[in-house]
Order: structure tokens, then C-alpha cells, then sequence
């Protein structure tokens, strides 16, 4: 098994920028992500997307292209196609890759495994031709493919991000429903120092806004009643606006209502969480440095709390510089000297994060869905289900599984955790720490046995 | 399926031959298969085993599993996928009825 001092789980910002920070420090490092190539979702597959669509893109898109030349300069082992389904203490990782098991070792680990959408249940979010709308940008970067008729509902800054994309490209969403109220705006005023500080955050949405408006995108605001209507795939989206019910035919629905930390290979480490009220999720329990409770374990990025891709860079480089101390190649007056910065660095780019945050909210119908609509996708289990197992007794998200599988499908509980916790909380009058999470356990993605059996050792395969 | 599709492609790249449901069909070498197959006008991926509702992708990041494709008998995430020579794609818990859509 070959072994590392330091493994690196996720090649997004917050990983690459970790990897490569560790090994200028002179650690040896194993980067393993899922993808075929760098850049984690919001890099996705940048070298080779940049030059082909750079313009539609963005800067803040491009500028992943300067971590993914680190990672070479630093001659990093990169393990492309690498999913990862077990960590185990010592460390130990489990991955798949080409159809083999595989396992590495580490003396420590960082946790890049950035953030998921959060989960957006309204009737008929399970049709085809519903996406998110962090899918409908991994299509455009990646595949340089675009809905053509797309309505795009829900509240954030991402919404905005993909109309202005899809603007650029020549096919502008049909609408922008947007759930925030102009209350959620005007709440989020006391938070305006530190917008002002995040100017230029506020600066870029604007900009944004405008080639939206000038596009002709038609917006509602503070839509309530969202439903996506059709039999067998999407064929128009529902809601109320301004005491009207509208009605927008379509090909595709964009949802989003935020990111949330993906915290699947965390918690299944026994990292604690708790809830973020700021936030409306679990963020994984750390100190400054990204140290988790589980000596050894380190979580940078957008997996340890929402702070969007800038901070990620940073958390990543801060963690690493934690990690090359311990483990004697820095002292700790230079690990300071080279966090000082750093720290500093962070705080600046987060300072718009709770302005954003309040000013676009989670949307409320989507974290108390109506009754018939399903929550857990994978096993088809409604909102009233969910709540007809709180009354039966049902106090926590692992009993929902043994009540009515929830949870239980393949997605493992990713798009449905949140909304059930949420649920029960609501039900039974707990608050989310009190009701808990999923335990979640290896293995983290399905693994066949075919996998298991051909599983290989590369330090064998190395000296042979 | 139809033939026009809700997705546009802004790139045309060399095209290499699969089949879906043993008919063949010509996509982009090394795309990623869940966008391929979406631009190529395929809305339905597999159908739930626990209703039968139809399923297509969601995340396209790995996570939510509604994109599962069988590619030469295993089941897989079509999103983490590139299209190769000659897979073979099916679409799972397909109900009888649904052969007839090509």
C-alpha cells in the first residue's frame, strides 16, 4: 500500500490548493478525486475548458487554471478517478478506480469534499428535466451543453451566475422566480458592513443583474406555491407572485436554493457536527486551522461550512501549512508567519457571507414540503411519511430508516438528510442538534464485489 | 425518446458509436455520458424500482444517483462517465411499454 504523509480527498479549490501548499512544504501528498480530471465542480475540468469557453465563463472560473498548474509544478501524485469509500483510522482510504479497489495510506488528512446543493423539495422535483442548477453548470463548463428553454427558481447569487452564463452563451433562461422577498433584503441590511467590506462580491452580482435585465429575462420575486408541473418529465413551472398564480412553460427547471457542506466522508470519520442557524445546515466542528475532533482529520473547503471558492483556496492552504508543522517540516513560528496572511485573507472574503446568507434564504415551503411531496428521492418517501413516523414515535433520521427507507437508497441520504432532520425537528418541537443526522458509514459510494475482488496494491504494482 | 432535444451543444467534436437499448446512436467521444445522452435528446435514463417513475440526471456531480445507466450489465452513474466505442447503455426498470419510444 503506498503511503503519504499527507492525503488529500478532493481536487476543487480548498484540495488543490492543499495538496500543493503541503508539498512545497516538502510532505509527500496523494490527491484523490472522483473526477476524470482537476478542478472540483466550480473548476471543473478547467484546462481544458478555459480556452474553449473562458468568455462565458468568467474570470473566477479561469482563475482555477493557476491551482491546477501548482498541482503539476509540485509533481503531485494526482489519483484521477479516484472514488473514495472508506477511511479508516491509521489512515487508511478505500477508493475504486478503472473497475479496481485500491488503498492508500496517510499519517493525516484533509477533507476537500466540498458542498452539495441543498436539497430543494417541491412538487415534481424528481421529473426529468429538472436539474440543479450547480448541474446546469457543470453541463455548460464541462460538455458545453445548455438547456434551451429553462425556467430557473429558487434564491442565490448561483441562480444569477448561470442566467448571466446562459445569457453570454445565446440562450437566455425563459425566467428568473426568484422565493426571497424584498424583507429578506431589507433583514439583511444589518449586515451591510460586512457586505461593504465583500464590495466587490456585491459588485460582480450586480454587474450580473444587469446583463440579466438587459437580456429581457423576465424576474418575480418572493414566488410562493412552486410546483413543476407535468406527467413524465418537466413541462412548466407553477407559482404565486404578487397575489397572481403564473404559469411558465418550459423544458427544464433549475432549482437551487444554496450549497450546503457535503459532510458524508466526515461523518462517517465520527467528526462532530453541528447546526449552523446562520447557514440552515450541519457544518463539521473545527478550530482555525480546519482541525476536526478526530486527531488527524482536517476539513477545508466548502465541506466545512459555505464560504464559496475564494475561501476554499485559503482554508486549503491554512490546513496544510497545520498539517507540515505537525509533522516537523515547519515550525510553528513559520507555519504563523505563513498563516498571518492567510487569516487575514479569509476573513476578508468571508465578511459578505452573512449578508448573503440572510439576504437569500433558504426557501421555506422547500424545508417544510406539503405532505405528498416525495423527499427522498431515491426511495420515493413523502413529507407525510416523514411526519406520520414522528407521530408513530419516530424521533431521529436513523429510525426514519427502519420505518420507511429513508435514507436507504444510493444517494445515501445526500439529498434528503436535511429536509428529513428538518421534518422531524419541526414535528416533534426538537431543535436539528437534538434530532440528529444519518449515521453514515463505509461504504461512502456503492462498491461491487467485482471491485473488491480485483482490489489492487499499488506499491506492489509500483515495484514489479 | 425524441429527437429534438431540450439541450443545445455549443461544440461539435468527433462523434463515436454507442447503443441504448441496442439502438445505435452516434455521441461525442469522451463527453461525459449524462450530458451526451441529454443532448442527444434522451430524457428518460431509467425508471425508479420503487414506483417506476421515470428518472433523468439531477446532480451531474456524483451524488444523487438519479442519472444510473447499465453499462454492459453493471449498473452506473452515467455523469461520472465518458462515452467510449461501442457501450453499451441500457436504461434500467424499463417498463415494457417504453420499448416502443425509439
Amino acid at each position: 500500500m503506498k503511503h503519504s504523509d499527507l492525503i488529500v480527498i478532493g481536487a476543487g479549490p480548498a484540495g488543490m490548493a492543499a495538496a500543493a501548499t503541503a508539498a512545497e512544504a516538502g510532505l509527500s501528498v496523494t490527491l484523490l478525486d472522483e473526477q476524470q480530471r482537476l478542478g472540483g465542480q466550480i473548476y471543473r475540468d478547467v484546462d481544458r475548458v478555459a480556452p474553449k469557453r473562458g468568455d462565458i465563463l468568467g474570470a473566477d472560473y479561469t482563475h482555477g487554471a493557476t491551482l491546477t498548474a501548482a498541482i503539476r509544478r509540485q509533481g503531485i501524485e494526482h489519483v484521477e478517478g479516484a472514488v473514495v469509500w472508506a477511511i479508516e483510522d491509521g489512515f487508511r482510504v478505500s477508493f475504486t478506480k478503472d473497475g479496481r479497489g485500491a488503498q492508500v495510506s496517510g499519517d493525516r488528512v484533509i477533507l476537500a469534499t466540498g458542498a452539495l446543493e441543498r436539497p430543494m423539495p417541491v412538487p415534481g422535483w424528481t421529473l426529468p428535466g429538472v436539474i440543479t442548477a450547480g448541474a446546469a453548470q457543470i453541463l455548460l463548463k464541462q460538455s458545453g451543453v445548455l438547456p434551451r428553454r429553462a425556467v430557473l427558481v429558487g434564491s442565490g447569487p448561483l441562480l444569477y451566475l448561470i442566467a448571466a452564463q446562459m445569457v453570454r452563451a445565446g440562450t437566455p433562461p425563459l425566467a428568473l422566480v426568484e422565493t426571497q422577498t424584498r424583507g429578506d433584503l431589507l433583514g439583511a441590511a444589518r449586515h451591510l458592513g460586512g457586505a461593504l467590506r465583500g464590495w466587490n462580491y456585491l459588485a460582480k452580482g450586480l454587474a450580473m443583474l444587469s446583463e440579466i435585465r438587459r437580456a429581457g429575462v423576465s424576474r418575480y420575486a418572493g414566488a410562493t406555491a412552486v410546483a413543476v408541473e407535468g406527467s413524465d418529465r418537466a413541462e412548466a413551472v407553477s407559482f404565486q407572485c404578487g397575489g397572481t398564480r403564473h404559469r411558465i412553460d418550459c423544458d427544464t427547471v433549475l432549482l437551487h436554493h444554496g450549497v450546503v457542506p457535503n459532510t458524508q466522508a466526515a461523518r462517517s470519520l465520527g467528526v462532530t457536527h453541528e447546526w449552523d442557524a446562520g447557514q440552515s445546515c450541519f457544518s463539521p466542528v473545527r478550530d482555525r486551522w480546519g482541525a476536526t475532533n478526530v486527531e488527524g482529520v482536517f476539513i477545508a473547503g466548502d465541506g466545512a461550512g459555505i464560504g464559496g471558492a475564494k475561501v476554499a483556496e485559503i482554508a486549503g492552504r491554512i490546513a496544510a501549512l497545520k498539517v507540515a508543522e505537525e509533522l516537523g517540516k515547519l515550525s510553528e513560528s513559520e507555519r504563523d508567519r505563513k498563516a498571518a496572511p492567510l487569516h487575514r485573507q479569509r476573513a476578508g472574503e468571508s465578511a459578505v457571507r452573512p449578508f448573503l446568507d440572510a439576504a437569500y434564504p433558504p426557501f421555506r415551503e422547500a424545508l417544510a414540503p406539503e405532505d405528498a411531496t416525495i423527499v427522498c428521492r431515491c426511495e420515493e418517501v413523502t413529507a407525510g411519511d416523514i411526519r406520520r413516523y414522528a407521530k408513530l414515535g419516530c424521533l431521529g433520521p436513523n429510525q426514519t430508516k427502519a420505518f420507511g427507507r429513508a435514507g436507504m437508497g444510493p444517494c445515501q441520504g445526500r439529498y434528503c438528510g436535511l429536509t428529513v432532520t428538518a421534518l422531524l425537528a419541526q414535528a416533534n418541537g426538537l431543535s436539528p442538534d437534538e434530532t440528529g443526522y444519518y449515521r453514515i458509514r463505509p461504504p461512502l459510494k456503492p462498491v461491487t464485489l467485482g471491485e473488491l475482488a480485483a482490489m489492487v496494491d499499488h506499491a506492489d504494482e509500483a515495484a514489479e | 425518446m425524441k429527437t429534438a432535444s431540450p439541450f443545445l451543444e455549443l461544440e461539435s467534436g468527433p462523434r463515436v458509436r454507442v447503443w441504448l437499448d441496442e439502438a445505435p446512436l452516434d455521441l461525442p467521444e469522451g463527453a461525459n455520458l449524462a450530458a451526451a445522452l441529454l443532448a442527444a435528446g434522451v430524457r428518460e435514463f431509467r425508471n425508479t424500482p420503487v414506483s417506476g417513475a421515470p428518472r433523468a440526471p439531477f446532480c451531474m456531480m456524483g451524488a444523487c444517483f438519479d442519472c444510473l445507466v447499465d453499462i454492459d450489465g453493471v449498473t452506473r452513474q452515467a455523469c461520472m462517465l465518458e462515452v467510449v466505442e461501442g457501450m453499451r447503455i441500457a436504461r434500467p426498470n424499463q417498463p415494457e411499454a417504453a420499448d416502443e419510444a425509439q
